[in-house]
């Protein structure tokens, strides 16, 4: 692994880093238990991919660049400006759920104030979307970048090598995420693409792509700092393919000791990249121990906090399913 | 006024547009340079407006799609053109996963003000992929608009508040008509509401309804019966959906005898819904059953001049089955 010093980031920056990793991480443990005891219905996480998602979004600026996620994406929209409220608000169905109002499943993440866009549950569709505002970004002679992730399963759909294509011919200033978990559900990624590495799909579109290892930080979070820059710079887009683990089932309605062996699923803690990043800021001098111990502590109490809000929250009223079909 | 052709009118209103407000965008095959898209709809604008405003899409329909959707989030009036209403089939996911629930899914957070138009309508020797209505895809999705002007006059206005629109706006435009159609159209700025049918030609015997090229044929037929003092209501659907059922409705009570026209199969058309309303509406006003005169329940026309012409609803199929509901 790279030293987190390579990375330019201050002590301040890293710890940052790491409360929003762990932050990702207990509040998708508490989407589970809800689901697990019936105060929501569903849950699909990202859990594997905390480190990744945390790194790719610190490469940004939340406040003028654009995100348009996909379900796994949970810790990166904290990171990009969302609150553990905001979250649970959504798995709740909560009128004031900045994603859908209600109106969508939980995890299909969106929230105006922070540019970050609404998407579907057909996956990809939002890969085109991102072409459009970045397209955007030269009409408006401005230096906004626009990020959009997908998994490794559904990069295979026809929108996004539409888009990857029209990205090349225009020069875009979008980049393409893909975060290879190495399942679709419960298709492995030798029945979903022949490839040896996603990112040489790129080549075909006359731009760079690369692939990293999503459970170190540092090389995660260069590859996009140098992506973004490039993007701002005006010389294109960038495909980055991140290498994750899945922890845990693909969803709350899926159990993946169906198709995952005792060995496999064994070897999953050996995986986390939370346990990975808290020994390397330990062993690199950034926390000990004890500091992260605390901070649990506190974001455990963060997050019953934000659950009890989020719950307190008024549902949607039934007179409301006929609000903003059309303009009003 | 001036003497236009109803291409001539769109051309001429989307210029309008584009010299009015700036972020007015248009772009697809063929639409950018000096070529101004397969019928010439864009003629001039890439000269006009620059290449960034009136661009060429590669061929790729979903994306097309996709570019419109981006540019509409972040506040452009984006007008993605489909060569052909046919091919815009691979762009239906796109629309109806994107495009049509966006401002419903995040409850107006985010909307996509755009417009697509979609060149249709046989008798132009198009064969099966060039000669679809292929509105009925499209038709029933709400959050979606589906307009179509049958004159010169309409396309202007219509083109123009579709641009002005705050709801996405599916444009379909006869190709038919293109060129077959001149009539004066006013110079100056004038909008025509895109949610209103329009009673074309008031009469009082019989009650005939439908939009696009059977419409002129049902004004013909008209003139023609009325030397027989038969005296025909023509009703111009215009606001394909969703329907303006009041309208439709009132001239259906007015007469008591309805024919609904369509070029499109008989089964399954947007008349098959127009029949329903009118039953549930104004079924104890009527005097006689609703009449629905179409094309035939196959596949498509076929380029064979014969074929093409048993397909397509003809002047003097109409002249009949007005004749035969005003003797019912």
């Amino acid at each position: 692994m790279e030293k987190l010093k390579t990375t330019g980031l201050s002590k301040e920056e890293l710890v940052q880093a790491y409360k929003d990793i762990l932050m990702g991480r207990r509040l998708d443990e508490r989407l589970w238990q809800l689901t697990r005891i019936g105060k929501t219905s569903f849950n699909i996480s990202g859990q594997g991919a905390e480190v990744a998602q945390v790194a790719m979004a610190m490469a940004f600026e939340p406040e003028k660049d654009y995100f348009l996620p996909y379900y796994r994406d949970m810790t990166a929209t904290l990171t990009w400006g969302m609150t553990p409220k905001d979250i649970i608000m959504g798995s709740f169905g909560k009128d004031a759920d900045p994603s859908s109002h209600g109106r969508q499943m939980p995890n299909h993440y969106g929230s105006k104030e922070h540019n970050i866009v609404s998407h579907s549950s057909t996956v990809s569709t939002q890969i085109p979307l991102a072409t459009g505002i970045a397209y955007g970004a030269i009409l408006e002679k401005s230096d906004f970048v626009t990020l959009t992730t997908t998994g490794e399963g559904s990069s295979n759909q026809g929108e996004v090598h539409e888009a990857m294509n029209f990205a090349g011919v225009k020069n875009l200033p979008v980049i393409f995420g893909i975060e290879n978990n190495e399942y679709a559900i419960s298709v492995g990624t030798k029945e979903q693409y022949a490839a040896k590495k996603l990112s040489d799909r790129a080549i075909g579109y006359g731009f760079d792509g690369f692939t990293v290892d999503g459970n170190d930080f540092a090389a995660t979070y260069l590859a996009f700092k140098k992506a973004v820059k490039k993007a701002r710079d005006k010389k294109g887009p960038t495909l980055i393919e991140m290498m994750v683990s899945r922890l845990t089932s693909h969803s709350a309605d899926d159990d993946h000791t169906i198709y995952r062996s005792k060995e496999e699923l064994d070897s999953l803690k050996e995986k986390d990249p939370l346990l990975a990043f808290e020994k390397q800021l330990i062993d690199e001098g950034y926390m000990t121990k004890e500091e992260m111990l605390e901070l649990d502590k506190d974001i455990k109490a963060q997050v019953n906090k934000a659950t009890d809000d989020a719950e307190d929250m008024p549902d949607p009223t039934p007179e409301s399913l006929y609000e903003q079909v059309y303009a009003e | 006024m001036v003497q236009m052709t109803y291409l001539e009118a769109i051309n001429k209103g989307i210029e309008e547009e584009m010299t009015r407000d700036k972020k007015v965008v248009i772009f697809g095959e063929d639409v950018g340079g000096v070529k101004g898209g397969v019928f010439g709809a864009t003629q001039g604008l890439a000269a006009k407006f620059g290449d960034e405003r009136c661009f060429n899409t590669p061929l790729t329909e979903g994306e097309i799609a996709g570019i419109a959707n981006g540019l509409g989030l972040i506040g452009y009036r984006a007008i993605g053109e489909f060569q052909f209403a046919d091919y815009m089939l691979p762009a239906v996911n796109q629309i109806l996963s994107e495009t049509a629930k966006m401002r419903y899914r995040t409850k107006g957070d985010w909307t996509t003000p755009i417009v697509f138009r979609a060149p249709y309508g046989g008798g132009v020797r198009g064969g099966f992929y060039h000669s679809q209505s292929t509105e009925k895809v499209f038709f029933g999705q709400p959050g979606l608009r589906i307009v179509t002007p049958s004159n010169p006059y309409d396309a202007k206005g219509m083109i123009k508040a579709a641009i002005r629109s705050d709801d996405p706006v599916i444009f379909y435009e006869h190709k038919r008509l293109y060129r077959l159609l001149k009539a004066d159209v006013p110079e100056e700025d004038y909008v025509v509401s895109i949610d209103k049918a329009q009673v074309v030609r008031e009469g009082s015997d019989i009650t005939v309804i439908g939009y696009g090229m059977v419409l002129q044929h049902a004004l013909k037929a008209a003139e023609e019966l009325a030397k027989d003092g038969i005296d025909a209501e023509v009703v111009d659907v215009r606001s394909i959906y969703p329907l303006d059922k009041e309208t439709l409705v009132e001239a259906a009570k007015k007469t008591g005898k309805v024919l609904l026209i369509t070029e499109d199969n008989k089964e399954g058309s947007i008349m098959s819904e127009i029949a329903a309303i009118i039953s549930e509406e104004a079924l104890f006003d009527l005097d006689a059953p609703i009449q629905r005169l179409a094309g035939p329940d196959v596949p498509s026309m076929g380029y064979a001049l014969s074929l093409e012409r048993e397909f397509l609803v003809n002047e003097e199929q109409v002249l009949e089955a007005m004749r035969e509901l005003a003797e019912y």
